[in-house]
């Protein structure tokens, strides 16, 4: 039986570009109710900014701004701790201590839900901790719990599989659609977290910036994500971060495509992990011949220069295309 | 073979220890200078953490020295020190600088491979190497000790660098030793040379905890001296890194039985969870500290730095808690010394004034 239905917050950021779909899912089929924060805008990224300390990474920062956003509106606030989804990997440091840091930053800040995710080890188990931890705080349990799960899986899958099915144009080889020069667009891989290439206002929408440049973007869940950990695979070190991984197979996919006639890495000011892949995935890309471009996104970063410094790679990949 | 080694405050006197044991010869990387941090940050990833920039120094000046091969430890996530041997070995490729790298991980994830490696740089019968390694551990234990003695002379010498310098002549003479009887009497001589020098009539100190990362705590070139700065400004320092605990907890397993760090049972509920690096015991040692009577807390971590920020991100809940000030400093390339030392002057004045101690 419900004890009570929960207005519970979910924050449009970091991780709700992942996992979005699942916790939904989930959580309303437990009988709670989602708010989930509007899309980022300016005022939620001030919000984030002058609550978080200054050496954060700018995605964390968002964060709190969607956090603080909806502390007012909601009974609670879901914000799992992240610590690992995968096994022998893990994902930012940050995400391991984000609902202590919001708690200790937000004032009035409702109870938060922080199971733990923990997949490092036994992820089955993990992941079913994980499962009955959030049941039980919002007051489930038993079989509801099973049938959630169930839902929520389904609905994950599905997520995925759209996302696919989206990108499944991008097969090599293919070149479709005319520019006015009577070349086809040039393919530019565009690699990066999801929070921020799927986050319009934070990410700036670099992959319509590229289009409506005349380029074509092949982004990491255009192609199968196999073949991004058999890139992976080559590196003499496995890579532990979950995230650096998708980036850096991405990258490495993407750079072995002859087609693909540039990469761009898409990051924010302040991200760890990011400071080793990226460099990594840039010297790769430079023994390969492959143009690079490093975006690297602050709260100051403007439009304009993120526009100057596109059109001029764009130049530059039309300008090295074999007649 | 010539090894070398990325320097961290005193640790090369105790890798010296324990490669020379095993029969390398060792070439220790030129003390950490300006010239070290300028060669690393033109070199490493803008954005990189401190640490990785000035061990990239230590190598390409090694290497001036002959240096061919590289033992350092690694990681397996999720801080980036883990795969700091990746990117400076590609690095070090790209200069054309030819280096082996034997990286160490830890043992749990792969024990054969730790053992291939110490095979592989083995040179000498295995009592050798032991007797290697146990030097190693003494002089570890040794520095410690004195340096110890040395911050809680600091603020209370009558002369300012006295005790600093009789420590610098300890080191030397502990880097000579050859066994475990002369440890025993450097440590014996140097404690007495300490225990002698001349202290001001009637000083009262504040004391200040240091916690934080453990590469900006230990190395005194990135974090500018800070503890002597601090010892001149009339604050005994304490902190619950050292070389000789931090081996204990991580090679050892905390088999000695040395104080170790519990942040599980400190850092709750400020922190809940381990969060790479030391960010967990950035947070419990505050704890710690507030709870045995110290004044203030200084957290010290490179700019970047993942676990610390989040360390940082908390200590607004456990200053509120246990009233304990706490001051965070990231370390970078830029930090200068006129900033850091207002800063520094600043934070003690407030404690002073907090405890109402007249300054002096
Ligand atoms: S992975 Fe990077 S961007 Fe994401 S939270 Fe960690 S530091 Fe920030």
């Amino acid at each position: 039986m419900k004890v009570k239905q929960w207005r519970l917050g979910v924050p449009r950021a970091l991780f709700y570009y992942y996992y979005a779909p699942w916790w939904e899912a989930f959580l309303q089929a437990l009988g709670a109710q989602v708010v989930v924060s509007p899309p980022t805008t300016r005022e939620i990224m001030d919000l984030g900014i002058s609550l978080a300390v200054a050496e954060a990474c700018l995605p964390v920062k968002v964060y709190y701004g969607h956090a603080a956003w909806l502390a007012p509106r909601v009974e609670a606030l879901f914000v799992p701790r992240l610590v690992s989804v995968e096994q022998k990997s893990f994902i930012c440091p940050k995400l391991m201590g984000l609902p202590d840091m919001l708690r200790a930053a937000i004032k009035d800040c409702p109870p938060v839900i922080d199971v733990t995710v923990d997949m490092s080890r036994r992820p089955e188990e993990g992941l079913k901790a994980a499962i009955r931890d959030t049941a039980r705080a919002i007051g489930s349990r038993g079989r509801e719990v099973y049938r959630a799960g169930e839902i929520a899986r389904a609905r994950y899958r599905d997520w995925l599989a759209g996302q696919q099915e989206q990108g499944r144009e991008f097969s090599p080889g293919k070149k479709e659609g005319i520019t006015p020069g009577g070349q086809p667009p040039l393919a530019v891989g565009l690699v990066g977290h999801n929070y921020l290439l799927h986050d319009r206002y934070l990410g700036m929408d670099i992959a319509g910036k590229v289009t409506r440049l005349g380029g074509r973007v092949i982004l990491p869940e255009n192609f199968a994500p196999e073949l991004g950990e058999a890139a992976c695979r080559r590196l003499p070190k496995r890579l532990y971060w979950t995230l650096g991984r998708k980036i850096m197979g991405a990258a490495l996919h993407l750079m072995e495509q002859e087609e693909v006639a540039g990469l761009i890495h898409l990051t924010a000011f302040g991200c760890g992990p990011d400071s080793l892949v990226g460099d990594l995935a840039e010297r790769y890309a430079h023994r390969h011949g492959k143009p690079f471009l490093l975006l690297t996104l602050d709260e100051h970063t403007g439009e304009a220069g993120v526009e100057t410094r596109l059109e001029a790679f764009m130049d530059m990949l039309a300008r090295r295309r074999p007649a | 073979m010539k090894v070398t080694f990325p320097h961290m405050g005193h640790l090369w006197l105790v890798l010296k220890a324990a490669l020379t044991g095993i029969g390398l010869e060792v070439v220790v990387p030129p003390p950490c200078t300006r010239r070290t941090l300028e060669l690393g940050v033109r070199h490493a990833p803008e954005s990189a953490c401190l640490p990785l920039k000035v061990n990239l120094g230590n190598y390409l000046e090694a290497k001036e020295l002959g240096a061919d091969t590289i033992v350092m430890a690694g990681g397996v996530g999720p801080c980036r020190i883990g795969y700091y041997s990746q990117v400076q070995r590609e690095i070090l490729r790209d200069l054309g600088c030819a280096y082996e790298m034997v990286v160490f991980e830890p043992p749990d994830v792969h024990f054969n491979e730790v053992w291939d490696k110490i095979k592989y740089l083995n040179r000498r019968p295995w009592q050798d190497g032991v007797h290697g390694v146990v030097m190693a551990w003494l002089k570890a234990c040794a520095v410690d000790a004195l340096e110890q003695e040395v911050q809680r002379l600091r603020p209370r010498e009558a002369q300012t660098g006295l005790a600093d310098a009789v420590f610098r002549r300890a080191l030397q003479e502990l880097d000579a030793a050859g066994s475990r009887k002369e440890v025993n009497r450097v440590v014996k001589e140097i404690k007495g040379e300490l225990a002698a020098l001349p202290l001001k009539p009637d000083v009262r100190v504040i004391r200040v905890g240091i916690v934080g990362e453990i590469y900006t705590v230990l190395e005194p070139l990135v974090n500018l001296d800070i503890e002597k700065r601090l010892g001149a400004l009339g604050v005994e320092v304490v902190r619950g890194l050292f070389l000789s605990r931090w081996i204990n907890d991580n090679l050892f397993k905390g088999l000695l039985p040395l104080p170790g760090h519990h942040p599980e049972k400190t850092a709750p509920p400020f922190l809940n969870h381990f969060v790479g690096g030391h960010g967990w015991e950035s947070v419990g040692d505050t704890v710690t500290f507030a709870r045995r009577g110290c004044d203030g807390v200084i957290q010290l971590a490179p700019l970047t730095c993942m676990p610390e920020i989040v360390a940082h991100s908390v200590m607004p809940a456990v200053q509120q808690a246990t009233g304990i000030p706490v001051m965070t400093i990231y370390l970078d390339e830029q930090t200068g010394e006129a900033g850091l030392q207002t800063r520094l002057e600043a934070f003690v004045d407030m404690l002073r004034r907090q405890k109402g101690v007249r300054a002096g």
